[in-house]
């Protein structure tokens, strides 16, 4: 039984590497300026992580192997080196190994995280509450006008409490339902929320950031490629979690410009 | 001649009455089993749960006969709607890491054999350990309650993230009441592991018999030791943040909840409250909490292997500093939870370095337990096939943490199928197979009774193979961006990933059947088992030494003297091939390194 | 592992109960043959010291849990209204204080009374009578304190502020029943002449704590709110 199951764990290792080798289920294209640090990170910390995986397994059932049902007169023998050599090799290998990780990965968050957007950023308000995200844009002024939380209302689609008639910029503010940037424009994306946890996850864009209520968090990023894509959130938020999501349409510059001159006009 | 751990305990004469001897019993056996059946009974139910909600997810409409009576508005017709299935969701975690992962490893079986194997009559404190019990039992009819109130019980996870917790019923189904039953179950779980670990404590470093040095306990007992200091600090901050979710329920205050909440077109009565101070409090308990789910196994399982390998571990002081770090450590990383999570990112990149830093003792740990096996005389048998495939989890689910680690990496894979599977991998795993090495190694001492080999082995096979086969492919969906917590699929991208769901279900539903297997075993070798001798494993520490099932003062009124060090198994000099703590022989090895 | 020869463990005969001495103050009697003191002889306090620090550890963590929860809440918005602390409470401090004093008192005429010479105690639970009193005066005084913010329209939701000021006070009240209760096992015990020493010196430090515990709290409640 010993033997069968060493055989059983490497083939469980073998046949778990074989969808990652054969790229089988893999993060799609990235269209980002910023997810090929993430990407590499990703690849790296798979090698790794997959040669950690495999000769784990392969050492464990190799010994289990060769170790089990000894004979009458098999003797004690004790690793060459002891739990000297074993401490070191971890502290050395794993320690090199993961302490490179997070110093090289630091560079993969900064650039989404700790860098500033660019002055000339386009800002696009993104709303999301149960269970839906809405998004805003400031129109010609350049300007958000002012929430007022008591006037939202989904009924009659004011899902931003806005009050043009008393604010002259929420006059040109334009709300919609659907995500649209142009491409090769850098976004400052300006999120809240209206009422319990969400989040905003694109995957081809490699960016993922939770709505934290009572505070506004900002994101920013450039798309690189024209394409329909999935804002889904990641956050559980309610019974509508599973549905709650929105599409970002990456346009050409023209594009954009004719679909929010669309928008604007039925505000 | 003066033995403090003669008056230490205070004596209790054994019982005689029924209650005293099979309920509210100060035994620490008893407790322990107590303990043990507490566990077995949220271990079935969080499996069925699990089953629900693997069926759900795999056969979106499938109306499963009987659950309209469990719930009408939650699965009318028997088809589970997306909040049952949330609701379902958040008590499988909700009992599975608590009533099962914290029970078993920890409270059952380190009541029962921390006093034994330290040499001791029993806990100090037998009257704080007996509530300690009734508490968790408590907690646990409390938080069983809320599929019977209202609208069910409460549907935000077990991590309950703020504001979805406090802000009531307008949340969603099971947000009123169910949040205030959920919270107030686990308060109670808190006080309970802390009148557990106001025992443990005192009893490792006070209640030694003569010749116990720290050095010579166990590693199942450095284990319990270890987990037992975690549990004093996780369980204290837990504690508080459940009474302000309460407060925000039921006093209208607003710890939680800010300003400006609208929900359903209404101004919420709420403000100023900070949604990222609950993750904070929570996670500062989380990870303390899936080492307390983990370290006991490393403990009980390193343990066993000692036994069924004839041969000590390479160095037993390098496995307690290790668990020890690990301990320490688990303090430092919570935030890898909250890499995303709107908290100031250099934060991220400061928590990310200790967690990073956490993957050198596990791998020391699992270094010297793999090559502990190289020159051994290794015993197959139920009990050390569980040990040996805990190994392989542990590493399996370990290797994930590299990529979870990184907030560069994260932000692909957080609040996916990765991290799913990632911590069932470790915890409902590898965790699961120390409790069932520590069954099949001990039923005999607890029982009197040996455990069945044939359906063991039968069990660990269909275990082994299944839970790899259920929990493999999670990394796969996660990768390829599946969302966890989802009710169903209905977005593009998930489409093609819904036969590997039914791959895992059907997995998921036969495993789980294995366990059947397993409960059999359990109840008939309880009853009609083979009789048990004292050592059957010929094992070394002092549980080993006293009768089978060990008397109502552990020791039958001696008290043991240990002479050894815990695992002298292959010793040269030795008349045997292993040398019992307490037998007078003397022994003379080789100046090992330490 | 190291393992020298072994011989039984020997009792160190310098270790062995004196006269005048209540047991052997908790210490070993052991020295194993070879002379290495590390490996057998250690110092092993009774079991409720060791719990005492357990419990004490487990409450600081609670209270430090509520202390970080005060700070972030107060940062994280603009509607932190500040309030006069009601100057009763600086009268339940001095109660609480003298109490820790009086259990002081008690605690070495409790031990003269237990450790043989009875007949110099007349009453030796008397100052543990005060000290529970004191406590108990301690508490009242912390429900007027709160009688007297209700009368000024601060109630647990008025504001955060209020909220954590209820919850704190609150929270150490309870403990502090909870010493009373110890206290009381106390005096029973000694009517019953079978009180240890552990548990004394156990529910004294337990009641110091609290003092402690509570000048940090009022400090804390007099900076931030």
């Amino acid at each position: 039984m010993a033997k069968f199951f060493a055989i059983t764990i490497i083939v469980i290792a073998i046949l778990s590497a074989i969808p990652i080798l054969r790229h089988t289920w893999v993060a799609p294209e990235d269209i980002s300026t910023h997810g090929a640090l993430i990407d590499e990170q990703m690849s790296e910390t798979m090698a790794e992580a997959g040669i950690s995986f495999l000769a784990a397994q392969f050492v464990l059932a190799f010994f289990i192997w060769k170790f089990s049902n000894p004979g009458p007169d098999a003797k004690i023998k004790r690793f060459p080196g002891g739990a000297k050599g074993l401490v070191i090799a971890a502290l050395l290998v794993v320690g090199v190994e993961v302490i490179a990780l997070g110093i090289f990965g630091v560079k993969a968050w900064a650039n989404v995280y700790l860098t500033a957007p660019s002055a000339d950023a386009m800002p696009i308000q993104v709303q999301a509450g149960q269970f839906a995200f809405y998004f805003r844009y400031p129109g010609p002024d350049r300007k958000f006008g002012p929430i007022h939380p008591e006037l939202i209302s989904e009924g009659s689609q004011n899902f931003y409490g806005l009050d043009p008639d008393h604010d002259p910029d929420s006059k040109d503010d334009i709300v919609t339902a659907e995500m649209a940037i142009p491409v090769n424009k850098e976004i400052h994306l300006l999120m809240h929320s209206k009422d319990v946890g969400h989040s905003f996850y694109v995957r081809e864009l490699r960016v993922q950031q939770d709505f934290v209520p009572g505070l506004d968090v900002s994101l920013h990023f450039t798309a690189t490629k024209i394409g329909r894509y999935e804002i889904v959130c990641t956050q559980l938020c309610g019974l509508g979690h599973y549905n709650m999501k929105a599409y970002l349409n990456v346009l050409s510059q023209q594009d954009f410009e004719d679909w929010l001159k669309k928008e604007a006009a039925m505000q | 001649m003066h033995d403090m751990s003669a008056h230490a305990v205070q004596h209790h004469a054994p019982p005689t009455s029924f209650i005293r001897k099979h309920i509210f019993s100060l035994d620490h056996k008893v407790i322990g089993k107590q303990y043990y059946a507490l566990a077995l009974v949220a271990a079935l139910t969080g499996m069925v749960l699990s089953w629900l909600m693997r069926i759900h997810l795999g056969w979106t409409n499938a109306a499963i006969p009987g659950l309209q009576s469990l719930s009408k508005t939650g699965a009318p017709g028997g088809v589970i709607t997306p909040e049952y299935y949330l609701q379902l969701m958040t008590m499988h975690g909700t009992i599975m890491v608590f009533f099962v992962l914290t029970t078993a490893p920890f409270a059952a079986f380190g009541n029962f054999f921390l006093p034994i194997q330290v040499g001791a009559e029993d806990m100090p404190f037998p009257r704080f350990n007996m509530m300690s019990f009734w508490v968790t039992f408590t907690a646990f009819i409390v938080l069983m309650a809320s599929f019977f109130v209202g609208d069910g019980p409460t549907l935000g996870g077990w991590t309950q993230y703020a504001p979805l917790n406090a802000v009531g019923s307008v949340g969603g189904p099971g947000q009123g009441a169910g949040v205030v039953l959920w919270a107030t179950s686990i308060a109670l779980f808190c006080v309970g592991q802390l009148l557990g670990a106001l025992n443990f404590i005192p009893t490792t470093l006070d209640l030694r018999t003569k010749g116990m040095s720290l050095l010579r306990l166990p590693l199942s007992a450095w284990a319990w030791f270890i987990t037992s200091c975690m549990g004093l600090t996780a369980f204290a901050v837990l504690m508080p943040a459940c009474i302000l979710v309460i407060l925000d329920h039921v006093a209208g205050t607003s710890f939680f909840v800010p300003s400006n909440t609208v929900i359903n077109d209404q101004l919420q009565p709420h403000s100023g409250g900070s949604t990222l101070l609950w993750q904070h409090l929570f996670w500062f308990f989380g990870h303390p909490e899936v080492y307390i789910a983990i370290v006991p196994g490393i403990g009980i399982v390193s343990h066993i292997l000692i036994t069924n390998m004839r041969r000590p571990m390479l160095s037993h002081r390098v496995l307690i500093y290790s668990m020890g770090a690990l301990a320490v450590l688990s303090y430092m990383v919570y935030g890898h939870h909250m890499f995303v999570s709107g908290m100031n990112p250099i934060s991220s990149l400061a928590f990310s370095f200790p967690t990073l830093i956490i993957t050198i003792p596990s791998t020391i740990i699992v270094l010297i337990q793999v090559f502990s096996l190289y020159g051994s005389k290794l015993r197959i048998n139920s009990a050390s096939l569980f040990a040996l495939g805990f190994i392989s989890m542990f590493v399996s689910g370990g290797v994930s943490g590299f990529f979870l680690a990184q907030p560069s990496i994260d932000i692909m894979l957080h609040a996916t199928y990765f991290v799913v599977g990632h911590f069932h991998m470790v915890m409902g795993v590898a965790a699961m197979f120390g409790i069932f090495a520590a069954t099949y190694f001990w039923f005999p001492k607890m029982t009197g009774r040996m455990m069945n080999e044939t359906l063991g082995k039968i069990h660990f096979w269909l275990s082994f193979v299944g839970a790899y086969c259920i929990f493999m492919p999670f990394h796969y969906l996660g990768m390829a961006g599946n969302v966890r917590r989802y009710s169903s699929f209905p977005d593009d991208f998930l489409q093609p990933l819904i036969p590997v769901h039914r791959f895992i279900t059907v997995a998921a539903l036969v495993t789980g059947a294995a366990q059947l297997i397993f409960l059999y075993n359990l109840i008939h070798s309880r009853f009609w088992g083979k009789p048990a001798p004292d050592n059957p494993w010929e094992a070394t520490s002092l549980e080993w030494s006293t009768a089978t099932p060990p008397p109502f003062d552990n020791f039958g009124g001696k008290h043991p003297v240990v002479y050894h060090d815990p695992y002298q198994y292959g010793v040269e000099s030795s008349v045997g091939d292993y040398v019992m703590q307490v037998s007078p022989e003397q022994v003379k090895t080789e100046q090992e390194e330490k | 592992m190291a393992t020298a020869v072994h011989e039984p463990p020997q009792i160190d005969q310098h270790r062995l109960p004196g006269p005048g001495r209540p047991g052997n103050g908790g210490w070993r009697n052991l020295v194993p043959a070879d002379g290495n003191l590390r490996v057998t002889l250690d110092y092993s306090p009774p079991p409720s010291s060791t719990a005492i620090w357990v419990v004490l550890f487990a409450i600081a963590m609670m209270f430090a849990a509520f202390t970080s929860a005060l700070i972030v809440r107060k940062g994280s918005s603009l509607d932190w209204r500040t309030f006069t602390l009601p100057s009763i409470l600086y009268f339940n401090t001095l109660l609480l204080l003298a109490s820790s004093v009086t259990l002081e008192v008690s605690r070495r005429r409790v031990a003269t009374f237990m450790g043989g010479l009875k007949s110099q105690v007349v009453n030796p639970a008397r100052w543990l009578y005060i000290t529970l009193f004191l406590g108990l005066f301690f508490v009242a005084g912390q429900y007027v304190a709160w009688s007297k913010l209700r009368a000024e329209g601060l109630y647990l939701a008025t504001n955060p502020s209020s909220s954590f000021f209820y919850v704190l006070t609150a929270t150490h009240a309870l403990h502090v029943l909870g010493g009373l209760g110890g206290l009381i096992y106390v005096i029973r015990k000694i009517g019953r002449l079978t009180l240890r020493r552990s548990a004394l010196d156990a529910t004294a430090r337990y009641w110091h704590f609290m003092d402690v515990l509570w000048l940090y709290l009022l400090c804390l409640l007099w900076i931030k709110l």
